[in-house]
C-alpha cells in the first residue's frame, strides 16, 4: 500500500489535505462555499485551453482560477455575491466546452479533471503542488489577522481600516492558488467537499479560531487518508470515499453540537455562536 | 431582397431541420420557466443551492444510466431527494445554509464519481460523464418534448398559486411569519420547485449549464427593474431570447469560416452572459447619470 505509485499518492493527497482543511476554515467562515465550488471548475477550463494551445496544463489552470477569481471580485463589487458566482462558473464551463470541441481531449480525460485520479499522481507532479500549497498557506499565514477581522466581523475590520473589498480579492486569490495545487490531483469536484465538509464540521467541535483550524486539517487529513486506504483495498474511487467520508464527518460533527447542545442546555451549538453573536455584537 | 437577408441570418433549413425545431420548443419551454423560478431564487439568495441541483444531476444522470430508465427520472428523483437534505439539514441563516448546500453538494458528487465509474467499467461509454454534463439542445428526442413542455407549465402553474406568500416570505420573512403565512412550508415548497426547474433545464442545456437558464436572465432582469412582477415577465423573456439566439448561433456558426460549429450550450451561455455584462453597464451608467444630474441640481445649474 506504502510502495511505488503509492508513496506519490500518499504525499499529494496530505498536502492537498492540509491546505484544504486551512483554507477551508476560511471559506466556512466567510460563507464562500459557492466560491470554492466555482474556482476549482475553472482549472478544468484551463486545462482545455492549455492542450488547445499546446502549453502545460497548470499554466492553463493557474490563469483561468486567477481570471475568474478577479472576475468574481470585480462582478461582485455591484451585483449579489452568488449570481455573480454563478455567471461566472456558468461562463467558465461554456468556455470550456467550446475548448473541448476544438481538441482531442478524451472523455477520460475530463473525468479525471472532475474527479480526480490521486492513484495516477506521478512523483514529478509532487514538486509544483508542493510549491503552490507552501504559498496558499504562507498567504493565509501573513494575512491571519486582518483575514479573520473581515471574516467574522466586517464592520469592525472596516473601521479599523481594513479594507473588506481588498482582502475579498486577496482571498478569492488565495483561493485559485489552492486550487490550482489540488485538483489535479483530488479533481475539481471533490477538492470542493475537502474544502467544505471537514471545515465545517470542526466549527462544531470548538470555537477557537486556531484550534478548529488545526482540527479542520487533522479532519481533512483523516479523509484523504481512509479515502487512500480503502480505494486502494476496495478498488473504488477516490472521489466518491473523500466526498462521502467529508460529509460523514460533518454530520458527526451537527449530532456531536446538538447532543452538547442538549446537555448543556439551551445553549445553541457552538459552530452557530461563533458568527451570529460576534456579527450580532458588531451589528448593534 | 428579403429572402437574401433572412437567409444571411437564418442559414438555410434552420427552421426545417427537426432537432432545431425540438430544441426551439423545449428550450423555449424550460427558459420561460426558469426565468419566473429563477427571480425568486436571486432574490431570495438561493444560487448555490439552485446550481448544485444542475450538478447533482450528474448524479441523477449516471445513476439512470447505470439502471437503464430514462434520464429525466433519474434527474428527477436526485433532485427531489437533494432537495429534502437539504431541508432537514438546512438552517435558516445563510451562511449556514451555504456550507449544508455545499456539504449535500459533495456527498451527491462523490456518490456520481462512483457511478460514472461503475458507467464506465460496466460499458466502457466514456461519453457518459460529457454527455451528462454538457447535454445538447440538438440531441433531444422529440418524444421527451411533450413531457418537458408539460413538466414546465406545471412548475409555472405552481408558482403563479404560490405568487404572494412566495414572494412575501422572499422579501421579508419575519413579516410574512408575523402575517401567519407558513414560510417554513412556503421555503420547503419552493425548494422542491427550484429541484424540477433545474432538473428540466439540465436536460436542454447539460446538468452544469443548466445554471445559466436559472440564474442568469433573473439576475440580468432584477438589474434592469426593482419590481419584483416585471422582473418574472422580464427574465421569462430574455430567457427565450437568449435560448433562441443560442441556438441560431450555434446553428449558423457551422457555416461560417472554419466550419467548426460552436457547441450550443456554450452558445446559449454566452449570449445570457453578454445580456448580463449589457445590463449590469446599463444600470451602472444610469446610476453615474442619475449622480451627475443631481449635482447639477443641486448646484442650482
Amino acid at each position: 500500500m506504502f510502495s511505488g505509485f503509492m508513496m506519490s499518492a500518499w504525499i499529494v493527497a496530505s498536502i492537498v489535505a492540509v491546505v484544504a482543511g486551512v483554507v477551508g476554515f476560511f471559506v466556512v467562515v466567510r460563507g464562500s462555499a459557492f466560491a470554492a465550488h466555482a474556482l476549482p471548475q475553472s482549472a478544468f477550463t484551463g486545462a482545455a485551453a492549455a492542450s488547445l494551445i499546446g502549453i502545460s496544463a497548470v499554466y492553463g489552470m493557474g490563469a483561468f482560477a486567477l481570471a475568474s477569481a478577479l472576475g468574481i471580485a470585480w462582478l461582485g463589487k455591484r451585483g449579489r455575491h452568488d449570481v455573480v458566482t454563478a455567471l461566472i462558473l456558468v461562463m467558465l464551463l461554456g468556455l470550456g466546452e467550446l475548448f473541448l470541441s476544438y481538441s482531442v481531449e478524451y472523455a477520460q480525460a475530463i473525468y479525471s479533471l472532475l474527479f480526480g485520479e490521486v492513484l495516477g499522481v506521478s512523483t514529478n507532479e509532487i514538486l509544483p503542488t508542493a510549491l503552490l500549497a507552501v504559498a496558499a498557506i504562507l498567504a493565509v499565514a501573513v494575512m491571519y489577522r486582518p483575514l479573520m477581522l473581515t471574516s467574522i466581523l466586517p464592520e469592525v475590520g472596516e473601521s479599523r481600516g481594513v479594507r473588506a473589498y481588498r482582502m475579498e480579492v486577496l482571498f478569492l486569490v488565495i483561493l485559485a492558488l489552492a486550487t490550482t495545487a489540488s485538483v489535479p490531483v483530488v479533481g475539481a469536484l471533490l477538492m470542493f467537499s475537502l474544502m467544505v465538509g471537514p471545515p465545517a464540521a470542526s466549527r462544531c467541535f470548538t470555537d477557537n479560531p486556531p484550534i478548529a483550524i488545526a482540527l479542520s486539517v487533522a479532519l481533512a487529513l483523516l479523509t484523504v487518508w481512509a479515502s487512500l486506504a480503502i480505494a486502494y483495498e476496495r478498488n473504488l474511487p477516490v472521489g466518491f470515499l473523500v466526498g462521502t467520508i467529508s460529509a460523514a464527518i460533518y454530520i458527526v460533527g451537527r449530532v456531536w453540537a446538538a447532543w452538547r447542545q442538549r446537555r448543556v442546555g439551551r445553549r445553541r451549538p457552538l459552530g452557530a455562536r461563533v458568527d451570529s453573536d460576534l456579527v450580532g455584537a458588531a451589528g448593534t | 431582397m428579403i429572402d437574401l437577408a433572412a437567409n444571411i441570418v437564418f442559414e438555410p433549413g434552420f427552421f426545417s431541420n427537426s432537432p432545431v425545431q425540438s430544441a426551439l420548443v423545449a428550450g423555449g419551454a424550460v427558459a420561460l420557466m426558469a426565468g419566473v423560478v429563477g427571480v425568486f431564487t436571486v432574490v431570495r439568495g438561493q444560487s448555490f443551492a439552485g446550481h448544485s441541483f444542475a450538478d447533482m444531476d450528474t448524479t441523477g444522470g449516471s445513476a439512470a444510466f447505470l439502471l437503464g430508465i430514462g434520464a429525466l427520472w433519474g434527474f428527477l428523483a436526485v433532485s427531489v431527494a437533494a432537495a429534502a437534505a437539504m431541508e432537514l439539514l438546512g438552517v435558516e441563516r445563510r451562511r449556514g445554509r451555504d456550507v449544508t448546500t455545499g456539504v449535500v453538494l459533495g456527498a451527491a458528487l462523490g456518490l456520481a464519481a462512483l457511478f460514472l465509474y461503475w458507467d464506465t467499467t460496466a460499458s466502457s461509454t466514456t461519453g457518459a460523464a460529457t454527455t451528462i454534463l454538457f447535454g445538447s439542445l440538438f440531441t433531444i428526442s422529440p418524444s421527451t418534448v411533450p413531457a418537458i413542455v408539460g413538466f414546465s407549465v406545471a412548475a409555472l402553474a405552481a408558482v403563479l398559486v404560490l405568487y404572494r406568500p412566495l414572494l412575501f416570505s422572499s422579501l421579508s420573512a419575519d413579516m410574512a411569519r408575523a402575517r401567519g403565512v407558513p414560510v417554513r412550508l412556503v421555503s420547503a415548497v419552493f425548494m422542491f420547485l427550484m429541484a424540477l426547474a433545474v432538473a428540466l433545464s439540465a436536460i436542454t442545456v447539460g446538468a452544469i449549464l443548466s445554471t445559466a437558464l436559472l440564474i442568469g436572465p433573473a439576475a440580468t432582469a432584477l438589474r434592469l427593474t426593482k419590481r419584483p412582477g416585471a422582473a418574472m415577465w422580464a427574465a421569462a423573456g430574455i430567457g427565450l431570447v437568449g435560448v433562441w439566439l443560442g441556438i441560431l448561433f450555434a446553428y449558423d456558426s457551422s457555416a461560417w469560416p472554419g466550419h467548426h460549429g460552436w457547441p450550443v450550450s456554450f452558445s446559449v451561455v454566452a449570449v445570457i452572459f453578454v445580456f448580463y455584462l449589457a445590463a449590469d453597464l446599463l444600470t451602472s451608467v444610469r446610476a453615474k447619470w442619475d449622480r451627475l444630474r443631481q449635482d447639477r441640481l443641486a448646484k442650482g445649474e
